[in-house]
């Protein structure tokens, strides 16, 4: 569960780019965070993961408390939040296989967790064919799909994706959110946060629009508009 | 961190070496000119120790004895001359074994026929425990009744034991300084290896591994890097070293410096170079990794 109670977060030059956020994401759902540039959407991924701490108010995420979390629990925070980025973050110089496999070894899995979980999760997006391939052998869906797969590996009760259809084109990007819908079943709790209209309309998921720092509307919303940020 | 990890762990410490292989490279050329230096250095003062010390264990203040005292009163002033705290020994030698002594050092020389035992002093060959003490030793010995003069040589004792103190301090202020400057290097070599692979870090931070299993790669290859110059300069000092001695010992003029075999410092030096090789490398990788941890 992801929970945020008056979230201020203020940093350093004096900025303030939450200005007493609460909402609460339960274990489960599927939710979409939406608003313009600048409007707080990266402040609160970086609270989730623990990359900032709150200025003041409090965070909880999957049983941790970000406002009071010590530094070297941060890392078993992490592993329970599964993190998919536009721009995919993949490792070139690493198969397919690689690059799941090394999420799984850094954390500290076993060579035989490695290799029974590894192809399991690679055929769950639809990359069991291509293992053996490097990322930059791969067109934008299957990269998003390759990283779904390091966020999912783990088996991480959340799921953060930062604008992970931006970069595909709309057919590829309809596809990355079904494939994130089908994790959503599995259980997982899934945060999708999007500039993609035609995607929130489409899916009919609680939508938490964020404007100057502020909620500015959270519900099921069909016909979101941009007018609403 | 797990144990199944640490053979990973390593294996990526050794992969991040041959990575940046001209890096590394310096880095181990840096830290062997500098280990080597360290190790002469110390090699040196060693040495110097030693030297000073076979000239303490030589050293001795001639004590002559006022000629109007009888044969008796002179040897009763022994008694006083080994009660003085710094007094090691005092023989005592008659005129008789003196004008001997003297007649030998001179190889019969018949210029000094003519010399008898009584133009001679009773007198005493006194060696003490410190010789840094020698001078003042030496006025006590002045002020027993009956001791007409001293002979004693501290002006060199106190040479040695100066240029030794002054060689202490060299020492250590260059070794100072070229630990640090190995560190440096060392430290920018991990640096370097890190910016290579500052995305895998990110990552790493992202799906949750500890700072510990981030840092042991990087420690692992800043402490074979040291380790390597360690060794390699342990190598060349000793055959170095056995070079230079054979040169010094063929010189005629340097036969004061003598040199103890390199077996007897092989073991200080083995920890003095174990230790460096292991401080520049975890310590100068280290503190390169501190500031890509704050991912």
């Amino acid at each position: 569960m992801i929970q945020f109670t008056d979230v201020v977060k203020s940093y350093e030059q004096g900025n303030r780019a939450l200005n007493g956020v609460s909402m609460q994401i339960e274990d489960g759902e599927f939710c979409f965070l939406v608003g313009p540039s600048g409007s707080g959407k990266s402040t609160i991924i970086k609270l989730i993961t623990g990359e900032l701490r709150p200025t003041s108010g409090a965070v909880h995420v999957n049983g941790y408390s970000l406002e009071r979390i010590r530094k070297r629990e941060i890392p078993y925070l992490r592993r329970t939040v599964g993190t998919v980025f536009q721009d995919y973050r993949l490792i070139d110089k690493m198969t397919v296989y690689q690059n799941v496999a090394f999420a799984m070894r850094v954390v500290g899995a076993k060579e035989k967790e490695i290799k029974e979980r590894v192809p399991y999760v690679l055929e769950l997006v639809g990359l069991e064919n291509k293992m053996n391939r490097h990322p930059n052998e791969m067109s934008g869906g299957e990269q998003q799909r390759l990283a779904i797969a390091r966020a999912l590996v783990n088996n991480p009760s959340t799921i953060i994706a930062d604008e992970p259809t931006g970069n595909l084109d709309p057919e590829r990007a309809f596809e990355i959110m079904a494939l994130l819908q089908e994790i959503n079943n599995l259980g997982t709790t899934l945060l999708v946060v999007t500039h993609a209209q035609n995607l929130v309309n489409v899916f009919h998921k609680r939508v938490i629009a964020i404007n100057e720092g502020l909620v500015v509307s959270d519900g099921e919303e069909e016909g979101y508009s941009h007018e609403a940020e | 961190m797990k144990l199944n990890n640490l053979g990973y762990l390593l294996k990526e410490g050794f992969r991040g070496i041959f990575l940046h292989g001209f890096m590394s490279f310096a880095a181990v050329c840096v830290t062997v000119a500098c280990l080597v230096i360290v190790g002469s250095f110390s090699a040196l003062a060693y040495n110097l120790d030693v030297m000073v010390e076979d000239l303490n264990k030589t050293s001795e203040i001639l004590v002559l004895i006022d000629s109007d005292l009888s044969d008796a009163e002179a040897r009763s002033i022994g008694t006083k001359i080994n009660l003085l705290d710094n007094v090691l020994q005092a023989t005592f030698v008659s005129r008789e074994e003196a004008l001997e002594d003297f007649v030998n050092d001179h190889n019969g020389d018949s210029a000094f026929n003519g010399v008898q035992a009584s133009d001679l002093r009773h007198r005493y060959v006194v060696t003490l425990e410190d010789n840094t003490k020698m001078q003042e030793t030496d006025q006590q010995l002045k002020q027993i009744p009956g001791v007409a003069k001293t002979d004693a040589a501290y002006e060199l004792a106190e040479g040695f034991s100066t240029i030794q103190s002054v060689l202490h301090l060299v020492s250590i202020a260059i070794i100072a300084v070229l630990l640090v400057v190995s560190l440096l290097i060392i430290s920018n070599t991990v640096k370097l290896a890190m910016y290579d692979r500052k995305d895998e870090i990110a990552i790493m931070k992202m799906v949750g591994a500890t700072n510990g299993f981030i840092r042991l790669p990087f420690v692992v290859e800043g402490f074979t890097l040291g380790m390597t110059g360690a060794v390699l300069a342990f190598g060349l000092e000793w055959a170095g070293y056995d070079a230079l001695v054979q040169k010094v010992e063929g010189i005629d003029a340097l036969q004061l410096f003598h040199f103890v075999d390199f077996q007897e410092i092989l073991l200080p030096l083995v920890a003095i170079f174990a230790a460096a090789g292991m401080f520049v490398g975890i310590v100068g990788s280290w503190t390169s990794i501190r500031k890509f941890m704050d991912v």
